[in-house]
């Protein structure tokens, strides 16, 4: 295996481009640097794109928008008290991977990348409306977080392709996001079902929303019919029925030791409910 | 294959070796600098025994390359004793027995500091969460939380 230190994302696509074999990005290596000492990924060039200006940085824009290094980890999203305050539940949901250990260098791009249709990071960021900047052979361009996962351990990033920046919309003035997963222990446990939404209020009012859920698909998906659900309601109990229908309705999961399809499909339809009360007692407090 | 050439800090000292791309900072660490505090327990960033700070971020060991450690700086738990003198967390560890086979002791010794230096009146409940990547097979934990309790308060109290 050869390593190398990319000095911008220019550098890194030519490496890759140059490179022979099964390329890996280095960034946190939570999950790649697992899968090398497991046996079960031995990149023939292994890329480490931590050194790149600016990988490592928090940005937060004129416009109210984020620019979030690819770098940069779950402790450092988690230390930014504004960001915590504008996006609660995104930071929350990347919080809750692993350790305070995995926390330091965990990266939301390396969640997303990695694949795992239980990565708790990415309902959140479907639910925030979240996009990556794409650097590869082609040049760049923006992609929303939603096309990138293709299914367990797959995604649709080309050969050479790195993520250089997560892209977090502004907040709205009347917006919040919360995100709640299921799991049997209370901490250091991968989702059984994560449920993340979205939503702007004017007054008592839902304007706008988001659902997206986790674990309970091939990948983590965003679910229209739940948010068309809550939009223009006051979060009532006929709108949090209508909710968790919705939810139950766009699961499509697994059945295996740590839940069965029946009992993954409700869960994911109370945690909707839940999380859906959460950001809008949150956005409330706003106003 | 050729080795890779990585200046680093360790405990403040600068230090050199040569590694293959594919070993961890823990191998290095272990088996090029002698310094045996930090264990190996499951290898993929589960157990926390082979925690050490980089740059003043607690991280496992285990989970970063050696090349990474290319001008940063490193703390082990060797580097928490002052000549003969223990760090009052050893010393309180040593008085609680928060320890018995002691594997995962250096790890959990580590994380605390770093705990304590960022936040030195933490909740109970955020030390256990703090430690929730430190497992312990033999203690049960109470000992280990008790002895950091009463740790950061008698810091707390000097400072």
């Amino acid at each position: 295996m050869q390593y190398h230190t990319a000095t911008s994302y220019e550098n890194a696509v030519e490496l890759a481009q140059a490179a022979k074999g099964t390329i890996r990005f280095l960034a946190g290596g939570t999950d790649v640097l697992v899968q090398l000492r497991g046996d079960f990924v031995t990149p023939d060039v292994l890329i480490d794109i931590k050194q790149i200006p600016g990988a490592a940085d928090i940005q937060w824009l004129a416009d109210g928008s984020w620019q979030i290094g690819a770098a940069v980890s779950g402790a450092q999203l988690y230390e930014h008290e504004a960001l915590k305050t504008e996006w609660p539940g995104l930071v929350e949901a990347m919080n809750l991977i692993g350790s305070t250990q995995v926390q330091g260098r965990a990266t939301l791009s390396g969640n997303l990348c990695n694949g795992s249709p239980a990565a708790d990071s990415v309902p959140a960021m479907l639910a925030a409306d979240v996009s990556v900047t794409i650097i590869g052979p082609d040049g760049q361009r923006q992609v929303p977080v939603g096309a990138i996962p293709r299914g367990p351990g797959q995604t649709t990033l080309k050969q050479g392709e790195v993520i250089s920046s997560v892209n977090i919309p502004a907040q709205s003035a009347t917006g919040a996001d919360a995100y709640l997963r299921f799991i049997p222990r209370t901490e250091m446990d991968i989702a059984v079902v994560g449920c993340a939404v979205n939503l702007s209020l004017d007054g008592p009012e839902i304007t706008a929303a988001k659902v997206a859920i986790g674990a309970v698909a091939p990948t983590a998906r965003a679910v229209d019919s739940a948010a068309n659900a809550i939009v223009g309601t006051t979060l009532d109990d006929a709108a949090l029925t209508a909710l968790a229908d919705a939810v139950r309705e766009a699961c499509d999961p697994i059945d295996d030791k740590r839940g069965t399809i029946e009992y993954r499909t409700h869960v994911a339809g109370v945690l909707a409910q839940r999380a859906a009360k959460i950001a809008y007692q949150r956005a409330r407090s706003k106003s | 294959m050729s080795k890779i050439h990585v200046s680093t800090t360790v405990n403040g000292d600068d230090v050199e070796f040569l590694c293959d791309p594919r070993e961890t900072l823990l191998d290095c660490l272990r088996d090029k600098l002698h310094l045996t505090g930090a264990k190996e327990g499951c290898g993929t960033g589960d157990c926390g025994a082979c925690s050490v700070t980089l740059d003043d971020r607690l991280v496992c060991s285990c989970l970063v390359l050696g090349a990474e450690a290319e001008g940063k700086s490193i703390s082990t738990v060797e580097g928490m004793a002052e000549g003969e003198s223990l760090h009052p967390l050893q010393q309180k560890f040593i008085e609680y027995a928060a320890l018995q086979c002691g594997v995962c002791t250096p790890g959990i010794l580590v994380a605390t500091k770093s705990l304590l230096d960022k936040n030195p009146d933490p909740t109970e409940s955020e030390v256990r969460y703090w430690l929730a990547g430190n497992l312990c097979r033999c203690t049960g934990y109470d000992k280990i939380i008790r002895a950091i309790m009463d740790t950061a308060a008698d810091l707390r109290e000097a400072s």
